[in-house]
Formats: C-alpha cells, sequence, structure tokens
C-alpha cells in the first residue's frame, strides 16, 4: 500500500481521535477529498520539476504517535536558543511538551493549536483565520486533513511579544519511520510585533518527514520576524509551506538558514494585501554530501506602493543539489511596485547542481522590478590574496564564502541567534573564524 | 526592401486592416483538409520522393499521432483542429526552373505589393531570394554565382533529390522527429523550404535570404530550413515573413535547423511580421516554430530575431555547443501590441569545454498584449568553463499588458559562471517630456525611446533589415501610448 493509500484510508482512524462535531473537521474532511484528487506533487508538476519526493514517499511511514518520549531539558538544550530568555512551544513527536514549554495567555496568546482549535474561547480568531491564508496543492490539503497540532500565536492589537518565541519540533525515532503535520498559526493583529525561531529536528537515526503549515497574518503595520533553522539530519526531511497575508505598512520578513536535511522544500509564499507593505524573503544554503535543499517563493502584490525583497546565497559541495524557484508576481493594479530578487550561488563541486529559476510576471507598467542570479566559483585571485599573507587555503576559502553569506546574516536581529548561525556556519565550513557576532 | 510601405502601413493600422491582408487568387492544388498516413504519403508522391524520405515522414506522422499538444507555455489560444487544415497547396504549374518572365504575374504583383520586387533586388540589393509561396518555391535567383562558389542554396524539395545524401545526412539530426509536438508534425507534412550548404572554407559572399508567405486560405504552412556550413564556412541567412489577413487563426509550424562544423558560423536572422490580428484579437496567425543550431568545434551560431507579428508566438531558437570553445548567440527583441501574446526565448545547452553564449532579449508589451521571456541555460558536468551572460529586459506601455521571465538555469559543474539579470521598466514621463522641449512630437519620442532601448539587438542584423526592423517597431507601436 502506499503512502497516499494509507493516509486517505487511515484518515478514519484519525477521526476516532478528535471532536468531529466542529467546522474545523468539516474542513478536514473537505481536505482528505482534495489531498486524494491531488496526491503527491510529482516532478511533473512544473513548480516540482528539480524535487522528487520519491525517496522520502517510499517509507512506510507511522503516522500516529504511539508511544510518549519524554526529553530532559539538558539533553536538547543545545538545539535551542539557549542563551536568550524566550517563550517555547515545544513538540516531541508530535506531542506537546508542557515540561520543556513555556506558554503564555498574558495579553498574547502563544500556545498549542490543538487548544485553539477545540477551546471556545479561541473560536473567534480561528474562525476569522484559520485555513484562510493557506492555498490548496496536495501537501497543504493533506496538512489541513490531519492538522491537529502545532503553534498557535495570537498577538492582538497594539501588543507586542516581550520575548522571542521558540517553536521546536523534535522527533525520536519511537515510532519507527514517522510522519507529521505540524499546523501553525501566527497572527499579529494591526500595531502587534513577534519574532519566532522555529526550527526541527530529528534526535534519532530513522526517516522522519514533516508536511508542515504555517499561517502567517500581519495587520496594518505589524511587524513579523520569522527565523527557520534548517539543520536537520541526513535521515530528515520537510516540506514546509508557509503563507503570509499582510496588510498596509506591515513589514514581514522570513529568513531561511538552511544547513541540512535529506530533501527540504521551502514552499514562501507571500500576498500583498494592502499598501506600503514590504515583505522580506532572505536565505542563507551551505550543504554537502547528498542533501537537497528547494527555495520556492512567491510573491503576489495585489495593491500598489509595496516593496519586496529576495535575497538567497548558496554554497553547494559534494553531490548536494540546490532549486530555487522565485516568482514575483506584479498585479495590473500594483503600481509603484518595487521588487527585488537575487539568487547568487557557488558551486565547490563538479557533482554538485544548481537549477534557479527566478521568474517574473508583471501586468503593471509603473514598477520597477529586477531579478538577478548568478553561478560562479571562489575568487582565485582573492584566495590568493590571502594566501600570500598567510592564510591557509582552508580558512581563506571560509572566509570569502561567509562574506558572501554575510549581508543576510547582517539582517538578522538578535545577536545570540546571529552567533549561533556564526558558529552553525564555522562549523560546516570546518575552520575557527575567531569571531564571534 | 526598400519600397517597403511604412507609410501606407500606417494608415493601414490606423484603420485597424492589415496592409498585407489581401488575397492572391491562383489556382491552387490544394489537398482535401485532414490529416491521415495516406495524406502523408501523398504529399511524399506529390514531390517525387525518394522511399527513404517518404518512411521518415510516415515514422513522424505515427510519432506525432501518440503525442500531446504542449500546454505549458505562457499563451492562451484556441487549439487548432489539425484535421480542419489542408496539408497541401502549391500554386499551380509551378516549375522552379523557369525563368523570372515565367512566373505568374498575379504572384509578381503579390511579391511587389510586399515590396520584394525580385527583379529589382537582383539589381539592387545583392540578395538571393528563393521566394516561398504556399510551400512550393517558385523562383530563385543569383543561383549561379553560389553555384560557382559551390553553394548550394534550393528548396529542399529539390535537394532532396538533386543532393541526397546530404539531406538524408543531417535532416532531423538537430531537431529530431520525436522532439515535440510540431516538430513531429512538420516532419510529417512539411511541403517545402530552403536548403543551404556551405563547403569548406567558403564564405557566402552574399546574404542569403527567404521569403515565407501563407496565402491559400486554411492552408497551414510547414516549412523546413535546413543550413549546414562545413568546416571554416560562414553564412549570413536572413527570414523575413508576412501573412494575408484571415479570420481563422492560421498556423505555421516551421522547423529551422542549422549544422555548423568545426570553425563554421553561422548568422541567421529573423524579421517575423505575420498578421498578428486585429485590434480585437480575432485572426492571426500562430507561430510555433522550433528553431535550433548545432555547433560543433570554435563553430558560432548567432540567432538574431524580430518579433512583431503573430497572434500567438511559441518560438525558442536554440543553440546546442557541442563542440570544445563553441559559441552561441541570441539576441532579440519580441514587440506584442493589441491582443497578441508571445512565449520566446532561447535555449543554450552547454556540452563542450569552453563554451560560450550571450542572451540578449528585448521584450515590448503594449495595448492587451502578454509577453513572455523564456530561456533555459544548462551547463553539463563536462562543460569545464562554461561561460553565460543573460539580460532580459522588459518594456511596458500602459497597464493592461503583462511582461513575464521565466528563465532556467542548471548548472553542474563548479567552473561554470552564469549570470543572468532581468529588468522591468516603462518609458519615463520624463523622457517624453525632454523629447517634447525639444520639439520632438511625443509619438516620434517613444518610437525614439523604444529604438534606443533595442538597440543592441538592432546593430546585430544586416543592413537591410535593420532599417526595416526599426520601421516595423515604429509601426507595431503605433498608437499605443496615449
Amino acid at each position: 500500500m502506499d503512502l497516499k493509500e494509507k493516509l486517505v484510508s487511515s484518515f478514519l482512524a484519525f477521526e476516532a481521535t478528535v471532536d468531529t462535531s466542529n467546522t474545523i473537521h468539516d474542513l478536514r474532511t473537505e481536505a482528505i477529498k482534495s489531498f486524494e484528487a491531488y496526491g503527491f506533487p510529482s516532478k511533473k508538476l512544473e513548480a516540482w520539476k528539480y524535487t522528487s519526493l520519491n525517496s522520502v514517499l517510499k517509507n512506510d511511514f507511522s503516522l500516529f504517535p504511539k508511544s510518549e518520549v519524554a526529553l530532559e531539558y539538558k539533553d536538547v538544550k543545545q538545539y535551542f536558543i539557549n542563551d536568550i530568555d524566550s517563550y517555547k512551544i515545544v513538540f516531541i513527536d508530535g506531542v506537546y511538551s508542557s515540561h520543556l514549554s513555556e506558554t503564555t495567555h498574558d495579553k498574547i496568546d502563544v500556545c498549542l493549536m490543538s487548544s485553539a482549535l477545540t477551546q471556545n474561547r479561541f473560536k473567534p480568531v480561528i474562525d476569522v483565520y484559520y485555513n484562510t491564508i493557506v492555498k490548496e496543492d496536495g501537501l497543504t490539503a493533506l496538512n489541513t486533513a490531519f492538522a491537529k497540532e502545532g503553534a498557535y500565536i495570537y498577538i492582538p492589537k497594539n501588543e507586542a511579544a516581550a520575548k522571542p518565541i521558540q517553536v521546536v519540533y523534535f522527533s525520536t525515532g519511537a515510532d519507527n519511520e514517522a510522519m507529521f503535520q505540524p499546523r501553525n498559526l501566527i497572527v499579529a493583529e494591526d500595531n502587534a510585533e513577534v519574532t519566532i525561531i522555529e526550527r526541527h529536528q530529528n534526535l534519532s537515526d530513522t526517516e522522519v518527514f514533516t508536511n508542515s503549515v504555517t499561517e502567517i497574518y500581519a495587520g496594518k503595520n505589524a511587524h513579523i520576524d520569522y527565523y527557520k533553522i534548517q539543520n536537520d539530519t541526513d535521515k530528515s526531511s520537510l516540506v514546509d509551506n508557509t503563507f503570509t497575508e499582510q496588510h498596509d505598512n506591515s513589514v514581514c520578513a522570513v529568513h531561511t538558514f538552511s544547513f541540512g536535511g535529506k530533501i527540504t522544500r521551502n514552499n514562501l509564499n507571500f500576498y500583498q494585501k494592502g499598501q506600503g507593505i514590504d515583505s522580506i524573503l532572505n536565505g542563507v544554503t551551505i550543504l554537502e554530501g547528498k542533501t537537497h535543499v528547494d527555495h520556492n517563493t512567491l510573491v503576489e502584490h495585489l495593491e500598489p506602493n509595496c516593496e519586496s525583497h529576495q535575497d538567497y546565497k548558496g554554497i553547494f559541495d559534494e553531490k548536494s543539489t540546490g532549486v530555487f524557484n522565485g516568482k514575483i508576481i506584479v498585479d495590473q493594479i500594483a503600481q509603484k511596485t518595487n521588487a527585488f530578487q537575487s539568487n547568487n550561488n557557488i558551486l565547490l563541486s563538479d557533482k554538485a547542481t544548481v537549477n534557479s529559476k527566478p521568474q517574473l510576471e508583471i501586468f503593471a507598467d509603473d514598477v520597477k522590478c529586477s531579478h538577478g542570479c548568478t553561478i560562479g566559483q571562489l575568487d582565485e585571485s582573492a584566495l590568493f590574496y590571502m594566501r600570500s599573507r598567510g592564510i591557509a587555503t582552508k580558512e581563506a576559502k571560509a572566509l570569502l564564502m561567509y562574506a558572501f553569506a554575510n549581508n543576510v546574516l547582517q539582517s538578522v536581529k538578535i545577536p545570540q541567534l546571529k552567533n549561533r548561525i556564526n558558529k552553525l556556519i564555522a562549523k560546516k565550513l570546518g575552520v575557527d573564524l575567531g569571531f564571534d557576532v | 526592401m526598400s519600397k517597403f510601405t511604412e507609410d501606407d502601413l500606417k494608415k493601414e493600422l490606423e484603420t485597424k486592416e492589415y496592409e498585407y491582408g489581401f488575397y492572391t487568387d491562383i489556382e491552387s492544388d490544394t489537398f482535401p483538409i485532414g490529416l491521415n498516413e495516406d495524406v502523408v504519403r501523398a504529399i511524399s508522391a506529390k514531390k517525387n520522393e525518394p522511399q527513404w524520405m517518404t518512411d521518415w515522414r510516415v515514422d513522424a506522422f505515427r510519432i506525432w499521432s501518440e503525442m500531446e499538444e504542449p500546454e505549458w507555455a505562457n499563451v492562451h489560444y484556441t487549439k487548432p483542429d489539425f484535421q480542419a487544415i489542408s496539408y497541401y497547396s502549391a500554386p499551380k504549374a509551378a516549375d522552379p526552373n523557369k525563368s523570372l518572365d515565367d512566373v505568374d504575374p498575379d504572384l509578381l504583383e503579390m511579391y511587389r505589393k510586399l515590396g520584394i520586387s525580385v527583379d529589382e533586388q537582383k539589381k539592387l540589393q545583392n540578395v538571393a531570394v528563393d521566394i516561398v509561396v504556399d510551400s512550393v518555391s517558385v523562383a530563385t535567383t543569383f543561383k549561379k554565382t553560389l553555384a560557382e562558389k559551390g553553394i548550394i542554396f534550393m528548396p529542399i524539395s529539390e535537394a532532396i533529390q538533386e543532393h541526397p545524401e546530404l539531406v538524408k545526412k543531417y535532416i532531423g539530426s538537430v531537431v529530431p522527429k520525436t522532439d515535440n509536438f510540431y516538430a513531429a508534425l512538420n516532419s510529417a507534412v512539411f511541403t517545402d523550404g530552403s536548403f543551404c550548404y556551405i563547403p569548406k572554407g567558403v564564405k557566402c559572399p552574399m546574404e542569403l535570404s527567404t521569403y515565407f508567405r501563407i496565402n491559400e486560405g486554411g492552408t497551414g504552412q510547414f516549412e523546413r530550413t535546413l543550413v549546414i556550413a562545413d568546416e571554416s564556412s560562414y553564412v549570413s541567412y536572413l527570414e523575413g515573413c508576412t501573412a494575408p489577413s484571415r479570420d481563422e487563426n492560421q498556423l505555421h509550424a516551421a522547423v529551422v535547423e542549422l549544422i555548423a562544423l568545426d570553425d563554421a558560423e553561422i548568422k541567421y536572422s529573423t524579421v517575423q511580421n505575420w498578421f498578428p490580428g486585429n485590434a480585437e484579437g480575432k485572426g492571426g496567425v500562430f507561430n510555433f516554430v522550433t528553431k535550433r543550431g548545432l555547433c560543433e568545434n570554435n563553430a558560432k551560431i548567432s540567432w538574431t530575431q524580430v518579433e512583431t507579428g503573430s497572434a500567438v508566438t511559441w518560438k525558442y531558437p536554440s543553440c546546442i555547443l557541442k563542440g570544445d570553445n563553441s559559441i552561441g548567440e541570441f539576441y532579440s527583441i519580441a514587440v506584442t501590441n493589441n491582443y497578441q501574446q508571445a512565449d520566446t526565448g532561447t535555449k543554450m545547452i552547454h556540452l563542450g569545454k569552453n563554451s560560450k553564449s550571450t542572451i540578449i532579449s528585448k521584450g515590448i508589451s503594449a495595448g492587451k498584449s502578454q509577453n513572455s521571456y523564456r530561456g533555459l541555460v544548462q551547463i553539463s558536468p563536462r562543460a569545464e568553463n562554461a561561460r553565460n551572460f543573460s539580460q532580459c529586459d522588459s518594456l511596458l506601455m500602459g497597464n493592461e499588458c503583462g511582461a513575464h521571465t521565466f528563465p532556467y538555469i542548471e548548472v553542474k559543474n563548479k567552473s561554470a559562471q552564469i549570470e543572468h539579470e532581468a529588468t522591468t521598466s516603462k518609458i519615463g514621463e520624463d523622457q517624453i517630456f525632454y523629447c517634447n522641449q525639444r520639439g520632438i512630437d511625443t509619438e516620434k519620442a517613444i518610437a525614439l525611446i523604444v529604438n534606443g532601448f533595442s538597440k543592441e539587438v538592432l546593430n546585430k542584423l544586416p543592413m537591410e533589415f535593420a532599417v526595416e526592423a526599426q520601421k516595423l517597431l515604429e509601426i507595431s507601436l503605433e498608437g499605443s501610448v496615449g
């Protein structure tokens, strides 16, 4: 039985575990039908031309966590940004861990999707925002059908989250190969502010497939900073579907740091439904081994006077493959749009591959849109310059690569997080660059 | 071409009629509509083709009948009914070897209207014209001069008879029958086209030129062009098109194959001005063309195109840079107005070491048109030190049109250097104001700015074409900016 059939047939069993009387369940029932019709994306779909999920889908995943595993904070401390004060929403094998988490309901709500979906006091927010931003395809429909748990973050008008929020998904391999469908909802109403750090971490040596959906709503003047750290094991695959709806003068930035994982696919979508909006999409990808990272971005400019900035840097070694598929759509009425897209790649090995497809679809005439894409190598003369001054080749190369990725790193606003990412990069490049932050 | 009647065309465009929309009444020898294996065999028989050619066509037809029409292009149109087209139409009593005096006076009149006076060109332009009307060549000039150099330039139907070894060796070698839906269809039913062979070390002394024309109502045009430049040779080839006005959409599915052997250079320039449909988007030609060139060691292929016509264009002149140090170039201006749709670009497939390619694409959209650039740059693992530079600029006029860019970049070699950049802009009010201040009216100012925008590509065109193309740009964009 293939994975699709297994998922469809286990929906009945899933129904037994959730409240089937509310409207959320109607969405689930609709979604499973859609998933049945769409199925998993294949390479025949233009958007999936360069990424095949076949090697992931062939696994016999267990769909619902059976055993509960407790983790001690000291064992997983390294996966948190542990030197800052933060709210934490932590899941172990898809199950909420109250032991590791730190949630709040003081003015803002930082809690669980399972509570939000079932408790009446969250209903007004859920009714307005849940499943309204996401665009349906096979994978998002699948997520909606099995959505039960995840992070629920609600920042009401004129409030700001005092601390960053860390959302961490651990998998322990207790149920052998496992598939997870986390569902996150982030609502920042007018003038609200929030910073979120998301991470998926496999603690075992078994195959894990995560099909995540995150909906982000940014009201007028809202500020959202979202950091995704993807540094998982080579048995872990992730499809991250993120959908962002922005309103007047809001600023939303999503930074994706991809350093590992078997197959990582980031579907990052921005819909600008107001004026004066700024959308920022940044990414640093540093890969080796047989890892594969696919950044699939979409920015839809639907109203005039908005901006978007995309900057994706990639360094690829050994047999790794990188894909960048960026699309900017400028609607007919979205005059005075400024949309920029840049994708720079460095190939370090002859077996590494980069596929880049930066697309523009423009229907308005008074706009400034540009995209640039380069693929190249480290500058030999720069390397020579450093070596002639006593810097070893390895360090010299690392310095150049670090400099290459640096302007994206500059956009990280939490110093501790920046420090952590610097360390991750230094570790990746196998050198001690001797400077922090 | 000097008689290209811009003023008349302008006037006609204002009244939303296509100047070249006349219909010459020549008694045609037309096949009944529809397509099946018998029709393919009948075309082959009509052309007195050898058995291998017939088999090749039939094979292509079988492949085609199992293929599906592609839908990935960013264009929307009603699909042509392939069973409602007549696949053969030749002006009666066309004898390719007769002198100009014997040419049907009606046809000569048609050429005169088109501005391609054969005898005038003979004298003035030093261009050999192989005129194709409804798939059969009727007049060939300068054959003798070319023959002295050993250059073969003739309709492909004749080449099949006279030089079967060359045709057999190269036809389908760059665009195989199985390549795509329209290439397979063309392989099965092509009725004529041009064949050109430049022997080793010969530099073709003149620009070779072909004019295509769709005439008979309801007939498709399936041209096949094969240009072979043997080692160290050089040829510049021009192709220009006009088509009469028809209400139902007409299909043009041509295949062009270029083969540049070691150290050879081919320059292929196109000015395409098929009927684009009227201002309401009615009628117009469907242009689904497969053009591809193969470069051996140190060879160079350069595609230059100015696309102003056709209701729907679907065209990607490509270069397979097979040899080491080979060079591919693509210079394009695509202008769309009213309801035109263009999805055009190029493919540069780098296989050889040190291969280089340059892509300069300028898209100009006006009215309610959609203009897309779709390109592929592929660096294979063995293509050491490959280099590509791509630049795609779009100019938008008015807010009802669209400009799209779909570049595909696939790199499998670390020594490759790829640059791609694209911009989208509009004509600045300050630019127009500057011109107005100096007594240049808005219409002229726009023409000036568009010409400046397109200059990089216009410069690549041979002299005769450059002047014509410049005029064409002006006319195509007439009245598109208020």
